[in-house]
């Protein structure tokens, strides 16, 4: 009896539907070979494990915003909360190095207020979360430009730095497996656990239909108000890493919030909420860095980069749209 | 046709010119008592230029609001404007209509690619212009690194900075704008289609409206509103600058002074004339920020703060409407 199932499931043709990662994976594919045809040495484990440790912070900043639109909401503010963190972090820290876990909690913390206070907002003031976290945007740049007099101030210790930078050396078959990755690791396996507990799919009933989920008794507010939060903190970890890989500047978080939305969006996860997976918003933020590698190894000006986000959002949307009204 | 121009398009004052007469009331008092002075030439003038830019942006940002949809793109529409504009001219007086028709033509196309996107290809308003907003942004980013082009001197002083007593002819531009925006809305077919399509698309379908072609129409004016805003600053300017309407972030300010001026962030409900009072309601919060010497950041959190108020206050009213 048991032998027999496994053997029909190669015959079963993988049902494509909206909101799977089947389609990502066959994007990511065709640009692994992509790559590998161009620059073969990219793919050995030196330099692919720190490319991945290098795109672990716009990943988790995707799996963030992924919880937020999975429930019908957007996080505009993640890119400036990313901004606010690493000052932050650079002014209190001040290269003492003692001071580097109380200031890695304050800003776990300080993520998670973010969060909540965006998630309350919206929910219980009913102020629509692009408003809201559009005007989270303004604030935290104003009120970090403010704080520090307009340019950056204090400095990163070596203690914090280290998880942006440094790297196990010498693992067996991998070689230097940065601690960005690691963190990425095991955080994405969070992410997916939580997707699948019960918490995972009152989420995702809510942003299919919050109507319905509120009348089966699901509190669609403190659901929706714990994505935010969520988003806020993957904001901050994202924060930690970026901080100790490139430096304190203000220009560290510019763009990421797009940046997130086009990876969730590409992952093949419905705008409006209800629909797709973790993973494909995750695998989305990996094709989207391995393009831009890509466009990298054939020259490609840097500056258009935001052409190429803006033909994928707009081809991902439309794809969807049209697929799923079609249906 | 029938039933909606039965329904008179006339509203009560919004509160927005309450809050505004208020907010001058206490700026001017506050600014009196700090030894200063609200209302004096420059002052106004300077409000009143603050107020064209944003005005004119948020007048076709209302069209689209009105209508169920959104657009982001503006900012870039704006920068772009002010490139193809200063470009065109050249310096050279006889190139000001070329220029003026040319960007008019751009920005329109660039509207006619948000609404086909929003209508035909069903994209959710706010990625797709979202969308184009970050195309045109490469397009930008790897074209230019700064000023460049010169706008024709004779449109310099025309509409930069000639005025009339204290009015800049620019914000009689706005004025003129506004009426033809609130004479299309209120005594047209097409405003009469555009609120019905926003109040409920499903509804107006039924009844007859083409809902794509009104939608696309409502972002082909909300474009060339956002050109013309571009032409504007472009002869402030005396060039064009690329990363003008992002660094004025007059795609979020637009959309606030929006929804400031009482138009339904969900569509269907609202007017221009809202509009220009919560344009006014800015410009005049900038005014007293910077006659009091305000810190340039503190304004920034303060004006955070004010959007996302005012959009509470709204929808705490929208809600006891409702029940």
């Amino acid at each position: 009896m048991q032998t027999v199932q496994p053997r029909s499931l190669p015959l079963r043709l993988p049902r494509v539907r909206p909101g799977g990662v089947l389609p990502i994976l066959a994007i990511l594919a065709v640009l692994v070979v992509l790559v590998g045809i161009r620059q073969p040495d990219f793919l050995a484990p030196p330099s692919l494990m720190s490319f991945l440790g290098r795109s672990a912070p716009i990943i988790l900043l995707a799996a963030g915003q992924y919880f937020v639109i999975v429930s019908g909401e957007f996080d505009l503010s993640v890119g400036s909360l990313v901004t606010a963190q690493v000052v932050v972090a650079a002014r209190l820290i001040d290269s003492d190095p003692a001071r580097t876990w109380p200031v890695v909690l304050l800003l776990l913390a300080f993520g998670a207020l973010v969060g909540l206070v965006n998630g309350l907002v919206t929910t219980r003031l009913r102020v629509p979360s692009f408003i809201t976290t559009l005007g989270m945007f303004l604030i935290l740049v104003g009120a970090v430009y403010l704080w520090s007099d307009g340019a950056p101030k204090g400095g990163l210790s070596e203690e914090f730095r280290r998880f942006g930078r440094r790297a196990f050396e010498d693992v067996p078959l991998l070689g230097r497996v940065p601690y960005a990755l690691v963190v990425l690791v095991v955080l994405a396996v969070a992410a997916v656990l939580l997707m699948r507990s019960d918490f995972g799919r009152t989420l995702v009933a809510v942003g299919d239909n919050p109507r319905t989920a509120e009348l089966s008794g699901v509190r669609v507010w403190r659901t929706r108000t714990f994505a935010f939060i969520l988003s806020g903190l993957a904001a901050a970890v994202a924060a930690i890493l970026l901080g100790g890989y490139s430096g304190v500047s203000f220009q560290a978080g510019n763009g990421l919030e797009f940046g997130a939305i086009t990876a969730v969006v590409l992952g093949g996860v419905a705008l409006g909420g209800g629909r797709g997976a973790v993973v494909g918003a995750m695998l989305g933020a990996l094709t989207l860095e391995l393009l831009f590698a890509l466009m990298n190894f054939y020259g490609v000006s840097g500056a258009l980069r935001s052409t190429v986000q803006g033909a994928i959002i707009l081809l991902a949307v439309a794809v969807s749209a049209t697929r799923s009204s079609s249906r | 046709m029938s039933a909606l121009s039965l329904l008179p398009a006339r509203r009560p004052v919004p509160g927005v010119f309450v809050a505004l007469t208020l907010t001058l009331a206490i700026g001017w008092l506050v600014v009196l008592l700090d030894g200063g002075q609200l209302f004096n030439q420059s002052t106004t003038v300077s409000l009143l230029h603050v107020a064209a830019g944003l005005g004119l942006v948020a007048v076709g940002q209302t069209l689209v609001i009105l209508g169920g949809s959104l657009d982001l793109s503006v900012a870039y529409v704006i920068s772009l404007s002010t490139l193809v504009a200063a470009e065109t001219m050249n310096g050279s007086d006889g190139a000001v209509l070329p220029a003026i028709g040319l960007v008019l033509v751009v920005s329109a196309g660039v509207g006619l690619l948000n609404g086909i996107l929003v209508t035909r290809f069903r994209v959710n308003a706010f990625i797709a212009t979202l969308g184009v907003g970050l195309l045109l942004k490469g397009y930008l980013d790897n074209g230019y690194d700064g000023p460049a082009g010169t706008t024709a001197p004779a449109l310099v002083q025309a509409l930069g900075y000639q005025r009339v007593g204290p009015v800049p002819v620019s914000f009689l531009l706005l004025v003129a704008v506004t009426a033809a925006a609130w004479f299309a809305l209120s005594r047209t077919r097409f405003g009469h289609h555009l609120v019905a399509v926003g109040g409920d698309p499903e509804v107006a379908r039924l009844s007859g409206v083409r809902n794509d072609r009104v939608l696309v129409t409502a972002h082909v004016l909300c474009s060339m509103c956002a050109g013309l805003a571009g032409i504007y600053l472009a002869s402030r300017l005396g060039s064009g600058a690329p990363r003008v309407g992002t660094e004025g972030l007059y795609d979020l300010e637009s959309i606030a002074a929006v929804v400031i001026g009482g138009t339904a962030l969900a569509g269907g409900r609202g007017g221009v004339v809202g509009t220009v009072g919560g344009v006014l309601l800015l410009a005049s919060i900038d005014a007293i920020f910077n006659q009091l010497e305000v810190d340039a950041f503190f304004k920034q959190v303060i004006r955070g703060v004010i959007i996302i108020a005012a959009v509470a206050v709204y929808a705490r009213r929208a809600m006891r409407k409702a029940a």
